[in-house]
C-alpha cells in the first residue's frame, strides 16, 4: 500500500511521506492527499469544492499542475470556485448558477468575466472595491516587537483611525496568528499591544473586546458563529454584557439590536430567530461582521473577510468595511487575495515566514511587488 | 429581485426557534406518554389511579428529577458529569454522620452541609475539567471512583440507622403538602427556578453557547472556564442536596448510597431532549424524562411485568426519542433552509 501511495505521489509530482499522518499536513498536502485517494480508485471525475480556498498562490500553482496532470490522463474533473481568475485559467466550460438554480452554460473562450460576475449577482456590480480614499486619524493600534516564539517575531506595526491595513503573506507565514495573539485569544511571549494609548494587559479576548477591538475570525463555522442559535441571539453574543439588565436577559432587546444591524448590512433572511446555518454563505459573514460591529470598536481586525462568499455579496462586505473606515475605525485585514488587498488597503504589510517583510503604500503596490516581498525575492 | 423589499420584512417579535420548538414539542410528548403509561396502567390494575401511587411515582423520581437538573446544566455545555451518584453518597453518609454525633442537630445545619460537601466535589471537577482540558467524561468518572472509594474508607462497615435521624428531618421523606410529597416539592421547585434562569439569564444563554460552538464563544468574550466551572458546581450541590433528601427518604445509609445512579441521571437528560454533544435540551425536559422513567419502572411492578424489563425499555427509549428528535430537527432545518432562499429571492 505505502508503495502503490508512493507511486501515486510521484505520478502527481508531490513529496509527500506516505507514512506520516495526515493530521499534521498543511492544508495543501492533505488536498493533494485526497487527490491521491480519488486517483487510487480510479476515478474518472474529480469533483473539487473551492480546492484553493485555503491556499497560497504558490501552492495554487502546483495544484494547478497536478490538475493539469489529471486532464491529460482523461479524467473530467469539476472545479467549483468563487475565484474567476482560476476559471479562466484552468477551465473550458463554465456553468454559473445561482440561489439554487442553473443560469448559463458557455465555452470559456465565448464569455467575459464581467458577464460571468453579471450572471452570477443577477444585476450590474457597480465596483468590487469600493475604496473611499480618507485622511487617517489618530493611532488606534500600536503593535512593538511583538513576538511568539515558533510562530511571529518582532513585529512592530500601528493602525489609525479610518485607515485599512491589510496583513498580507502566504498561508502560515503567521498572518492570522498575530491577529489572534492582539485579540488575546494567544499568549505571546515578548513585544505589546497598545489600544487607544492603553497597553493591553494579559491575554483574554474579554480585554481585548473592553479594550475597542472586535475579530471576525477566518472560519465562520468554526469561530464565527454559533450556528444552531438564531441570528438574533448570534449577533447579541458579543454585547451581552450590554443589553443584559442584571442577571436578566430580554430577548427584545437582543432582537431588536439584530433588527437593526440587519437592516444596516442588509441581510437577507427569513425570520430573525432562524438558525444560522440555513444562511447561505455570505449572510453568515454579514452575521458574524453585525455581531462586532454592534459592540461598537474602535479596531476591527478581519480575517478573509470574503473567503467562500458570493461575489455579490463580496461587494457589500467591502462596502461595510471602507463605510467603517469612513466612520472612523480602524481596520486591519487579513487577506489571501490580492486585488482584494490592492483594492481595498492604504497599507499593505507583507509578511514572510513569521516577520514583517515589507510596509508598502497604496500608491506603489502592486501584485508583483507583494508576491516578492512574501516570497522574499527583495 | 429588490433589495429594499426584502430587507424591511418586519416580522413580530414573538418568535420560534427550531431548538425551542422542538423542546417545547418534547416536553409536551413526553407528558402524553406519561399520561398514556398512567392511563393503561390503570385499565390494566384500577388500584394504580390512587394518590398514593402518585406520591410513590414522585417520590421515586424526585432525586433523579434534582440530579438531572443539574446534569443538563453542564451536559449543555458539551461536558457531562458522572460523579453525582458518588457525591450524593458522600453527602447523604456525612449528614447521616453528622445526626449520629450531634444531639442537638440542626435540620439547616444539614443541608449546608450536605449541598456544601456536593458544591465541594463539584468544584474540584470543576476545576480540573477547566485547568487540564482533560474531557470531563474521564475527569468525573475519576472523581466517581475516587469519591466512591473514599466513602467506603470512611463508612466501613457503618450502617446509619434511622434512630439517630430525627423524625422532624424524616418528615421530609414522607410528608405531604397539598397531597405533594415534600421530597418532590423541593427538586421541582428547583428545576423550575434553573429552568426559568436558563432561559433567562445571560450567563446561561452562555452556557449554550458554549456547548453549541465553543471556539465561536470564546471569541466572542464568554468566560469559558468560569461558566463551566460554575456548572459543576451547580450539579455538585444539587447532588449533593440531593444526599440530604435521601437521608430524609431512606433513614437509612451506608456506603452504597446513590450507586449507579449516574448513569439514570444521563439517561434521564438525553430521552428529555439534553443533546449529548451540547447546545440544547431544557431543564424541564430532563426533569420530565427522569419522571417517565420512574412511572415506566413503577407501572412494570404494578402490571406484573418482570422488573427485568425495565433497564430494556429505558434503552429503547433513549435510542427512539434520540433517533426521532434527530429526523425532526434535520426536518426543521431543511424547512427553514427552503423558505430562507425563498425568502432570498427565487
Amino acid at each position: 500500500m505505502r508503495k502503490q501511495s508512493r507511486a501515486i505521489f510521484e505520478q502527481l509530482g508531490v513529496d509527500i511521506d506516505p507514512n506520516r499522518k495526515a493530521k499534521g499536513l498543511s492544508v495543501a498536502d492533505q488536498q493533494m492527499v485526497e487527490i491521491a485517494k480519488a486517483l487510487s480508485k480510479d476515478a474518472r471525475v474529480v469533483v473539487m469544492d473551492e480546492p484553493t480556498a485555503a491556499l497560497s498562490p504558490e501552492e495554487v500553482r502546483r495544484l494547478f499542475t497536478v490538475v493539469g496532470n489529471l486532464r491529460q490522463r482523461g479524467v473530467a474533473i469539476l472545479f467549483i470556485s468563487h475565484r474567476l481568475e482560476e476559471v479562466y485559467e484552468i477551465c473550458q466550460r463554465v456553468t454559473i448558477m445561482r440561489d439554487g438554480s442553473f443560469v448559463r452554460t458557455d465555452l470559456i473562450g465565448d464569455i467575459k468575466i464581467d458577464e460571468i460576475v453579471r450572471s452570477m449577482v443577477g444585476r450590474d456590480l457597480s465596483t468590487l472595491f469600493p475604496k473611499t480614499v480618507i485622511q487617517a486619524g489618530a493611532e488606534v493600534l500600536r503593535v512593538e516587537r511583538l513576538t511568539r516564539e515558533g510562530t511571529f517575531y518582532d513585529i512592530s506595526f500601528s493602525v489609525n483611525a479610518g485607515e485599512i491595513v491589510a496583513l498580507s503573506g502566504l498561508v502560515g507565514s503567521g498572518r492570522t496568528e498575530i491577529a489572534r495573539a492582539i485579540f488575546g485569544i494567544d499568549r505571546y511571549d515578548a513585544g505589546s499591544v497598545t489600544v487607544n494609548g492603553k497597553k493591553l494587559k494579559g491575554s483574554s479576548p474579554l480585554r481585548a473586546m473592553h479594550a475597542g477591538i472586535g475579530f471576525v475570525p477566518e472560519d465562520r463555522r468554526q469561530q464565527g458563529l454559533v450556528m444552531d442559535f438564531g441570528i438574533d441571539h448570534n449577533v447579541a453574543l458579543a454585547s451581552l454584557g450590554r443589553l443584559s439588565h442584571g442577571l436578566l436577559l430580554f430577548r427584545s432587546s437582543e432582537h431588536a439590536l439584530a433588527a437593526d444591524w440587519a437592516l444596516k448590512l442588509r441581510l437577507k433572511y427569513g425570520k430573525l430567530s432562524d438558525e444560522a446555518n440555513t444562511l447561505s454563505g455570505g449572510n453568515q459573514q454579514k452575521v458574524v461582521l453585525a455581531k462586532w460591529l454592534a459592540g461598537e470598536p474602535k479596531l476591527i481586525i478581519v480575517d478573509e473577510p470574503t473567503r467562500g462568499i458570493d461575489v455579490g455579496t463580496k461587494s457589500e462586505v467591502h462596502r461595510i468595511i471602507d463605510d467603517l473606515a469612513q466612520s472612523g475605525v480602524a481596520v486591519l485585514m487579513i487577506s489571501s487575495e490580492l486585488p482584494e488587498i490592492l483594492g481595498m488597503a492604504d497599507r499593505v504589510l507583507v509578511m514572510r515566514e513569521g516577520r514583517l517583510a515589507a510596509t508598502i503604500n497604496r500608491s506603489d503596490a502592486t501584485q508583483e511587488l507583494v508576491m516578492m516581498a512574501a516570497t522574499g525575492q527583495v | 429581485m429588490s433589495v429594499t423589499e426584502e430587507v424591511i420584512t418586519s416580522e413580530p417579535v414573538k418568535t420560534h426557534r427550531v431548538a425551542e420548538t422542538l423542546s417545547r414539542a418534547r416536553e409536551l410528548a413526553i407528558v402524553a406518554v406519561i399520561l398514556v403509561i398512567f392511563a393503561i396502567t390503570t385499565i390494566k390494575s384500577p388500584g394504580f389511579a390512587h394518590l398514593t401511587s402518585i406520591q410513590q411515582v414522585m417520590t421515586n423520581a424526585s432525586l433523579f428529577t434534582l440530579l438531572a437538573v443539574g446534569e443538563t446544566m453542564v451536559i449543555v455545555t458539551r461536558n457531562v458529569d458522572l460523579s453525582v451518584g458518588s457525591t450524593l453518597g458522600i453527602s447523604a453518609f456525612l449528614v447521616g454522620d453528622y445526626f449520629t454525633h450531634n444531639a442537638h442537630a440542626s435540620i439547616v445545619i444539614a443541608f449546608l452541609i450536605g449541598i456544601g460537601v456536593g458544591a465541594f466535589c463539584g468544584a474540584a471537577i470543576g476545576l480540573i475539567v477547566t485547568v487540564t482540558k482533560v474531557p470531563s467524561l474521564v475527569v468525573s468518572l475519576a472523581a466517581l471512583y475516587i469519591i466512591r472509594g473514599i466513602l467506603n474508607i470512611i463508612g466501613l462497615g457503618i450502617q446509619i440507622e434511622p434512630t439517630a435521624i430525627p423524625l422532624s428531618f424524616q418528615k421530609i421523606g414522607f410528608e405531604t403538602f397539598a397531597g405533594i410529597p415534600w421530597i418532590f416539592i423541593i427538586p421541582a421547585l428547583v428545576a423550575l427556578g434553573v429552568g426559568f434562569s436558563m432561559r433567562s439569564f445571560r450567563s446561561m444563554r452562555e452556557l449554550y453557547a458554549i456547548g453549541s460552538n465553543p471556539g465561536a464563544a470564546q471569541l466572542a468574550g464568554v468566560p469559558v472556564a468560569r461558566r463551566v466551572f460554575t456548572a459543576f458546581v451547580v450539579s455538585g450541590s444539587l447532588a449533593g442536596l440531593g444526599g440530604v433528601l435521601f437521608l430524609s427518604e431512606f433513614a437509612t445509609v451506608n456506603a452504597t448510597a446513590g450507586s449507579g445512579y449516574e448513569l439514570l441521571v444521563v439517561a434521564s437528560c438525553v430521552i428529555g431532549g439534553v443533546a449529548i454533544f451540547g447546545g440544547s435540551g431544557t431543564v424541564i425536559g430532563a426533569a420530565l424524562g427522569a419522571i417517565l422513567l420512574q412511572i415506566i419502572n413503577q407501572s412494570l411492578v404494578v402490571i406484573n411485568v418482570s422488573p427485568f424489563w425495565d433497564s430494556a425499555l429505558a434503552g429503547a427509549l433513549i435510542l427512539v426519542t434520540v433517533s426521532f428528535d434527530r429526523l425532526l430537527s434535520n426536518r426543521a432545518t431543511l424547512a427553514l433552509r427552503l423558505k430562507g432562499s425563498a425568502a432570498r429571492g427565487n
